[in-house]
């Protein structure tokens, strides 16, 4: 099995290994084209054959910065015109795309590993929340900026945090807006393993490798005792993102950053230049 | 406790060995982002880079407006 896609390539190793690999600069956004090709490595993870799964990035900059939002500002701009239902209906036929692929992901019966390096935020920490473990290197770090937009995380994050972690780190991470470094996220334990620099695919494919010495079938019936995909919350999530999406905030947000320079592009924006913003 | 101080020579010579500058070309005052040549994301690695070697943490809000060494000393120490 192989996939050499524009966004992202997969193949399946011996031993039953699928290596999916991110690779649009500058940081894996997820637009449109990444979206299908996402579903693609949905459909995949449930192949016969397919024992174990390892999702990494093959940009320098990390393992995804999230979604393209410059994408989802022209759309949003170019449809200015139009009832803000069409473009909340548009928002949400992605979002019940991107759900039933990263359902499809987090469902998988198999073991799945998120291999992460550099910037792992918003959507991009959302898509490895759906794997089973993350391996980290020192470098990775864990951020959720979408209440800068005017926004929550869209595409399951937040119920599959509440599935794995506690409601602290949660608000923490959301109503700061603040990234966490991997040592940290081993700490509290959403990183599975920590590793050095650059050494993360590596011991993936040794945590998938051993993996696979378990019986399939075995852990298949593990994995859907262990990991109940939290349906409610995950619909709850979808109609609080549009419900935001349709207010005054997002548009303007959006601009916003399209625009932006700063060094810090995912945080607010500090009160002085606030003042300064003619927008 | 440390002061700002005793935390800013370790913090330029970190920065320095990261990004391949000498540690004597660069002042306290200096603009790091201009003196060490870096852009956001690099930024953020110097961050974490920190956070490791003071066992710290460093809120990224924290150095939103940081521009300096010496700034960036200051948030450090409150740390420490």
């Amino acid at each position: 099995m192989r996939y050499d896609g524009t966004q992202l390539s997969f193949d399946l190793g011996h031993g039953g290994v699928l290596e999916v690999r991110l690779h649009r600069e500058p940081c894996n956004e997820i637009g449109l084209v990444m979206l299908s090709e996402v579903e693609r490595v949905a459909e995949a993870a449930h192949a016969p054959g397919v024992r174990a799964m390892v999702i990494t990035s093959a940009v320098k900059r990390g393992f995804c910065a999230g979604a393209d939002l410059r994408e989802l500002h022209r759309e949003n701009a170019a449809r200015a015109s139009e009832p803000v239902e069409a473009r909340v209906r548009e928002v949400r036929r992605f979002l019940d795309r991107i759900h039933a692929a990263f359902d499809a992901i987090d469902a998988a019966p198999i073991t799945t590993i998120a291999a992460v390096h550099g910037v792992c935020f918003g959507g991009g920490f959302e898509l490895a929340l759906t794997c089973d473990l993350i391996v980290a290197d020192k470098t990775a770090r864990f951020c959720f900026p979408e209440l800068r937009l005017g926004l929550i995380p869209g595409f399951g994050g937040i119920p599959r945090l509440e599935r794995d972690l506690g409601n602290a780190i949660i608000r923490d991470l959301l109503l700061t807006g603040r990234s966490l470094g991997a040592a940290r996220a081993q700490a509290i334990g959403l990183v599975s393993q920590l590793v050095a620099p650059g050494e993360h695919l590596s011991v993936a494919h040794r945590v998938a490798q051993q993996a696979c010495r378990f019986d399939g079938p075995t852990t298949k019936v593990a994995k859907a005792f262990l990991k109940p995909i939290p349906k409610d919350r995950l619909a709850r999530e979808k109609d609080v993102f549009c419900e935001l999406f349709a207010g005054p905030v997002v548009a303007k947000a959006l601009a916003r950053f399209d625009a932006d320079t700063s060094a810090m592009p995912y945080l607010p924006a500090p009160p002085s230049s606030e003042q300064q913003d003619p927008a | 406790m440390s002061t700002a101080n005793d935390v800013l020579p370790r913090l330029m010579t970190l920065a320095a060995e990261r990004f391949g500058k000498r540690a004597s070309e660069l002042r306290p005052a200096d603009d790091l982002f201009d003196a060490l040549g870096i852009d956001s994301v690099e930024a953020m690695s110097l961050v974490t880079a920190l956070e490791e070697r003071f066992a710290i943490e460093i809120p990224d809000y924290e150095v939103q407006d940081v521009r300096t060494f010496e700034e960036l000393a200051t948030v450090i120490a409150r740390r420490v």
